[in-house]
């Protein structure tokens, strides 16, 4: 018998080291700063590019092998769920609104982070750092795609999901995230990392994934849960990468310190909030709920975050400038937003409603300080308007923040029964804002943001599809009457109901 | 502060007056009437009284609060950037000194049935 | 004291994963979430390549761990024996 001569496994380590480091060479013909031209110009200085390391020590081949199997459980799930009407498995119609949400305002954002890790995987002189940005770059445009796969099973079948490509670019909340990532994209190579891989992904991401696709497994969801754990498989991978780069930014010099905490500070209170949609999203749109948001806040914010700047303040820094006002915020912004969602749903592509009396008392039990005192007493006068066959429309158009986009429903930090206004004139002309933190960001850098296209404002223009709510309608192709409006009544509950009632009975309708 | 860049990178607004057709933007918010969920932005023109557009477009937009019906404009206290100003109803926009996306806080003392 | 953290998602493949970590950590708690489980730690959690072969009695390579890897807190270092997570302060 021939014995198998056992070739000498590579150590992780040694194998890491040949298949990333040993992948770079030093240039000969022209100077470094030509290859890498935006290296240097935001000002962060980096002595020696070896220092950094990927903690996992993932390599090409094994990345592949690891994301084909992830691949291959995802589609067999999605086959699954088409082959078996998964879409009526889920608990209520209703929780088709934050599909939508997502599709239209989370899944683009994906394939913008795909392009801006491509850009960064080649601007960073670094190899070990191009490598792994090179498969978070893959990674974001896996999930942009298996996103845009798992949720077209629904397409089939209700209204709102059938335009999200354009409504990405038109439909004026879509705004929000698109302002968000071409912030983000338009910074240089050092500030993109800190901005999405460590402020987005270490920092927020924990709260639009976990308790959201944990939800969703709670609502029936297979399809969700399947594209949201299989995508959340890759955030570790891009928490570790925007981890260890702050770290390495920070340990290469002091200089940057200043300049990554500016980032931190300004990238936090963005983050936080493009996130608020997904408090929204947890405390209404799930019918059955896992946490709420104030308890997701808690645990992936609030603790895991002073962990993590207990962690880096030995470094000289700080928690981000907004954390304060964030938890201020906690108990309010998901109730600000639906009541919001609620009287302007004409012109949203999923629907609003009245939670219902159990919801309401839910609501309550989560935030005693706050939903009892200010918030419930709207729904109980929006229902009462609505139960009289007068529902309330708000059909006035909204001031939006010059940064974030945000219409501006946010109240003072300490006063929850006045609304925010801050405003300041840059060059002859005023801008308004949601709050301090975002002013302070248009402050230090108006060029980027007085050329911001606010779809309000636009509208008065006459840009955005030749005026009048009939063309805007048409232009950011939102189908009046289905897409829109009251939950109740909307074809996706009917729909629902019939095709669930022939689904558990054998009686056809 | 100004933007780091690589090359020269100018202030270049996208939302001034002359993009508006002759008319200009204007920001309302009722305080402590949450009812409305963000300020209304709106697109008078300059030359139309106050009052007027008060009547035609606010007073509509608002009348779902059970205190509307009970705000008098010449009675409001008007706030624009954090200080108090006299606004005469009766006059125009810029006799009035309102300026393109000015934003006007009206107060009501006293009325706070749903957000009190 | 600063909490580190790692939550897989919950499947069989898991299952062998957490009960390893369960016996090298003691001071873990393990909490079930809905397809997901979350397993918290004072300062240090290790998972340990061999104690996992121990309970599925085949070979397992820690790397493949990222199949299953929901989210994670704390510094992360990993060779072909351990992986683990802690926080330096």
């Amino acid at each position: 018998m021939d014995m198998k001569v056992q070739k000498a496994k590579l150590g992780l380590k040694e194998k890491y080291r040949l298949m990333t480091r040993d992948l770079g060479w030093t240039p000969s013909y022209q100077p470094h700063e030509k290859l890498y031209p935006y290296a240097a110009y935001e000002g962060i200085v980096i002595h020696d590019w070896d220092k950094w390391e990927d903690p996992f020590r993932l390599t090409m081949d094994a990345y592949w092998k690891y994301q084909a199997e992830k691949d291959r459980k995802f589609y067999a799930i999605i086959d699954a769920h088409a082959q078996n009407n998964g879409h009526l498995n889920i608990t209520d119609a209703r929780y088709l609104s934050a599909l939508k949400i997502f599709l239209q305002a989370i899944s683009p954002g994906e394939y913008c982070a795909h392009k801006g890790f491509a850009r960064a995987g080649r601007e960073f002189p670094g190899v070990g750092t191009q490598v792994a940005c090179q498969m978070q770059s893959i990674d974001e445009l896996r999930h942009a795609q298996t996103q845009i796969h798992a949720l077209s099973s629904y397409n089939r079948y209700y209204d709102g999901f059938h335009a999200f490509i354009q409504m990405r670019d038109r439909m004026w909340y879509n705004s929000v995230p698109r302002s968000f990532f071409d912030d983000a994209m338009t910074g240089g190579p050092f500030e993109f990392m800190v901005a999405i891989g460590f402020s987005f992904e270490y920092v927020l991401t924990n709260l639009l994934f976990v308790p959201f696709m944990s939800g969703a497994a709670y609502n029936g969801d297979m399809a969700t849960v399947t594209f949201g754990f299989s995508a959340q498989s890759d955030e570790a991978r891009h928490m570790t990468l925007g981890l260890e780069c702050i770290k390495f930014i920070l340990e290469q010099d002091p200089a940057n310190l200043p300049i990554v905490q500016r980032w931190l500070d300004k990238w936090f209170w963005r983050g936080l909030r493009l996130l608020s949609l997904v408090g929204t999203m947890m405390d209404y749109m799930l019918p059955k709920r896992v946490m709420s948001w104030a308890e997701a806040w808690e645990i992936y914010a609030e603790d895991n975050g002073s962990a993590l700047f207990k962690d880096l303040a030995r470094y000289g820094i700080r928690p981000p400038k907004g954390w304060k006002d964030a938890a201020k915020a906690r108990d309010h912004i998901s109730h600000q937003f639906m009541l919001a969602f609620y009287q302007w749903s004409f012109g949203t592509a999923f629907h609003g409603w009245i939670p219902s009396e159990a919801d309401l008392d839910w609501l309550s039990s989560k935030y005693p300080e706050t939903f009892d005192r200010h918030y419930r007493p709207r729904w109980d006068y929006f229902k009462k308007l609505a139960d009289a066959g007068t529902q309330f429309r708000n059909v006035g158009l909204a001031k939006l923040c010059q940064c974030c986009q945000m219409p501006c429903v946010f109240t003072e930090p300490d006063d929850p029964t006045l609304l925010c206004h801050r405003e300041r004139v840059i060059d002859g002309h005023r801008y308004h804002f949601c709050s301090d933190h975002c002013r302070e960001i248009v402050e230090h850098e108006p060029e980027k943001y007085v050329q911001a296209w606010m779809p309000m404002n636009q509208l008065f223009q006459g840009t955005s599809g030749g005026g009048g709510i009939e063309n805007w309608m048409r232009w950011v192709n939102l189908v009046d009457g289905k897409d829109n409006g009251d939950f109740v009544g909307s074809r996706d509950q009917r729909n629902f109901a019939a095709w669930r009632g022939m689904a558990t009975s054998n009686n056809g309708t | 502060m100004a933007v780091v860049a690589l090359k020269p990178y100018p202030l270049r607004p996208v939302d001034g007056i002359e993009h508006y057709h002759g008319d200009q933007l204007v920001y309302w918010s009722w305080d402590h009437h949450l009812m409305f969920a963000a300020p209304f932005i709106t697109c008078p023109s300059p030359s139309t009284r106050v009052v007027d557009f008060l009547e035609a477009t606010i007073r509509p937009l608002i009348a779902a609060d059970p205190d509307a019906d009970r705000v008098d404009w010449t009675c409001v206290e008007w706030i624009r950037d954090h200080e108090p100003i006299a606004i005469d109803v009766g006059k125009s926009f810029s006799e009035n000194g309102i300026g393109h996306k000015d934003l006007l806080r009206f107060r009501t003392p006293g009325m706070n049935t749903l957000c009190g | 004291m600063s909490q580190v953290f790692i939550v897989l998602q919950s499947n069989e493949e898991t299952r062998a994963i957490v009960e390893a970590i369960e016996q090298d950590n003691p001071r873990a708690k393990v909490t079930r979430q809905p397809a997901m489980v979350r397993i918290d730690a004072p300062e240090h959690l290790v998972i340990r390549r061999t104690t996992v072969e121990e309970k599925t009695g085949g070979a397992f390579d820690l790397q493949s761990l990222h199949i299953n890897l929901v989210t994670l807190g704390g510094h992360v270092s990993e060779d072909e024996d351990e992986l683990s997570l802690s926080w330096n302060h």
